[in-house]
């Protein structure tokens, strides 16, 4: 490092100076009031760039939406004229916007909890003394590097309505055909279906990691007490695995209400069936903005699942710090 | 949301469910968990339970390639078994009906750059939070934090509106450059820091005279470089998967690969065998990636969650 050399005298510098040391000392002062600044100003400096980057493009189009949704205002025409909470009064009038909203909350639904559950056991099974641990926790993760696109692409086949593998195999086994692309609830199955297939590995790897921190003495506690080793995943592991699932469903409630590429790929259109059976709300921003251009409306739907996000996430957060303060107490 | 304690009711119930089913011919399954740290391997029912999670792991990506290398009448004819030997046939068509090689240089181009530049925002970030004292640091870090949680994925209209005033849609700068660091990378760097890199090397180094930029360079990023790799691993899979923000804001003629992808199927005549062929090989750059680096995905993953 060439920096150790030069300002080596100023670390070492307790002998006395000599006169012709002067100009060196007033070289050293300002290197010294450089070191100050430096100081002071770099950790602003380096953090900056996050704080740039989301204000520019996080913050400010996220406020900016509420403007636009004021307004009249079209893809290529650009600005109307302000119109107060029209826009907001047109789209809530809408039968497409509570279906957008019943779909996106039943497809969520019918995603986070089987995941966690199944992410769960997964992950008491992957805790076990196993033999190619590595090569089992891998297998978990592949459907992981599947883009949802690639995913929702494929289970599009495999539940397709006519010669698909799933309907075929409900045949044999004596089931009827189900019309996964036009029962509104069979699709949101589908759907579901392609979330987990993606996340559950993940959550399971995330779990996992939370159960070999707890402490193995409460495990021999409770083994000493006589419960079983069902008892004690009921009992003990689930408990204490708590915070961790809280912390898991919040972030899938937060990418989970906003959910679009796989039921955008779910049929050609894209437009969520021809009843909008599997419209989400993030598909309905894209028809009204991209499909209709009409950015106003677009945008009052954005910022009312913006609301219902915030909403979701601050009772969240209530019932977690309820929890949370519950196990403090134990 | 108000079902989150009936989300922790059902958890409870369903693995109670699940894991009673597991154990009702399966001595050896039930509670894998207490096992560890004994000598005691599981027997065979875990085994087969991993293996049939690892089977429905990897039957889609194997069903894509099963139809891909039939031709597109195959699936009236019966459901297929083994692979046919259309694949080449299929993957042409796909050549032939989108961008498929500019669509992958472009996410290999978004996906580099975006990796690299979250580390080295984030790492220079988490320095700074992790190891200087400044004022306001603490509820800087918080509001990074915070930030994790705001859906900016819904600011898309005024993004749009903001690109297109820039002439940026289109270019592949507006995929980029809202991706340039994340929140996520910042507090994960900082949580790495924090225990990896010991205060009196940086003091040590400080007092031999080095700049804080130096101290960073010299002392920081090295310091960082294993949790730096799995970020940037993240990031690019993260960037090579994303589909909303490119889907609107790019050009069908220069797209990325899943932008790409999904035009297969919007063609007027779906080529089912052709669109999951186009699956296939879309998939398997990542798929490379990670045969040769999912270890250390596995492990990003557990460190994250036991931090987090």
């Amino acid at each position: 490092m060439a920096v150790t050399d030069r300002v080596k005298p100023r670390s070492a510098g307790h002998p006395p100076l000599r006169p012709a040391d002067t100009k060196r000392v007033r070289r050293l002062a300002f290197s010294q009031q450089v070191s100050k600044w430096d100081v002071k100003l770099s950790p602003y400096l380096y953090i900056s760039p996050f704080f740039i980057l989301f204000a520019v493009t996080g913050l400010f189009p996220l406020v900016y939406t509420a403007w636009v949704s004021l307004h009249n205002w079209n893809l290529i025409g650009g600005q109307g004229k302000f119109t107060g909470l029209e826009n907001y009064a047109f789209v809530v009038a809408q039968p497409y916007f509570w279906n957008a909203v019943g779909n996106t909350f039943s497809i969520f639904v019918l995603s986070s909890l089987p995941q966690v559950v199944i992410a769960l056991v997964i992950a008491a099974v992957l805790d076990a003394n196993l033999r190619a641990r590595t090569f089992w926790r891998m297998g978990v993760l592949v459907p992981f590097v599947v883009a949802p696109v690639a995913v929702g692409l494929i289970f599009n086949n495999l539940f397709a309505d006519q010669f698909g593998l799933i309907n075929e195999m409900l045949k044999a086994a004596g089931l009827g055909p189900v019309r996964w692309h036009s029962d509104s609830l069979s699709s949101h199955l589908a759907i579901a279906t392609m979330v987990n297939f993606r996340w559950t590995g993940y959550n399971a790897l995330i779990f996992l990691a939370a159960m070999q921190a707890i402490p193995r003495d409460v495990f021999e506690a409770a083994t000493i007490d006589g419960a079983g080793r069902l008892r004690q995943f009921l009992s003990v592991t689930v408990p204490m695995l708590r915070p961790t699932v809280i912390f898991v469903v919040i972030t899938s409630t937060i990418g989970g209400l906003q959910i679009f590429d796989e039921p955008r790929v779910f049929d050609q259109s894209g437009l969520g069936g021809a009843d909008r059976q599997w419209q989400t709300l993030t598909m309905y921003i894209w028809e009204l903005g991209w499909g209709q251009r009409n950015f106003g409306r677009a945008s009052a739907v954005a910022w009312l699942l913006f609301l219902i996000i915030v909403l979701i996430a601050l009772l969240n957060f209530l019932i977690t710090k309820r929890i949370a303060s519950q196990g403090g107490r134990k | 949301m108000s079902s989150i304690p009936m989300i922790e009711q059902t958890a409870g119930k369903g693995a109670a469910r699940a894991a009673a089913r597991r154990g009702r011919g399966a001595g050896g399954t039930r509670g894998g968990r207490s096992s560890q740290g004994s000598a005691r391997r599981p027997g065979f029912p875990t085994y087969g339970f991993l293996g049939a999670v690892l089977l429905a792991s990897i039957f889609p990506l194997y069903w894509s390639f099963l139809v891909g290398s039939h031709d597109n009448t195959v699936l009236s004819r019966g459901i297929p078994l083994l692979p046919g030997g259309n694949f080449l046939a299929n993957a042409a068509k796909v050549f032939d009906s989108i961008p498929f090689w500019k669509a992958m240089g472009n996410s290999l181009i978004v996906s580099c750059v975006t990796a690299a530049s979250v580390v080295v925002f984030s790492t220079l970030a988490g320095f700074a939070f992790a190891k200087l004292r400044f004022r306001g640091s603490k509820a800087l870090l918080v509001f990074v934090i915070a930030t994790m949680a705001v859906p900016t994925q819904l600011g898309v209209v005024p993004l749009f509106i903001v690109m297109s005033k820039l002439g940026w849609t289109g270019s592949l700068w507006a995929v980029i450059i809202p991706g340039l660091v994340t929140a996520f990378g910042v507090f994960w760097m900082t949580q790495y820091l924090r225990d990896a890199l010991p205060d009196e090397l940086i003091e040590a180094v400080r007092m031999d005279g080095a700049s804080m930029i130096q101290a960073f360079w010299y002392i920081g990023f090295p310091a960082a470089r294993p949790a730096a790799a799995m970020l940037a691993l993240f990031t690019f899979v993260a960037t090579w998967t994303n589909f909303f923000w490119p889907f609107i804001v790019l050009d069908p003629s220069n797209p990325t690969l899943p932008v790409a992808l999904q035009l297969l199927q919007a063609a007027h005549f779906v080529d089912y065998s052709v669109v999951l062929a186009g699956a296939v090989l879309a998939t398997i750059p990542l798929l490379l990636l990670f045969i040769a680096a999912g270890r250390q995905l596995v492990s990003g993953i557990m460190q994250g969650a036991v931090k987090g």
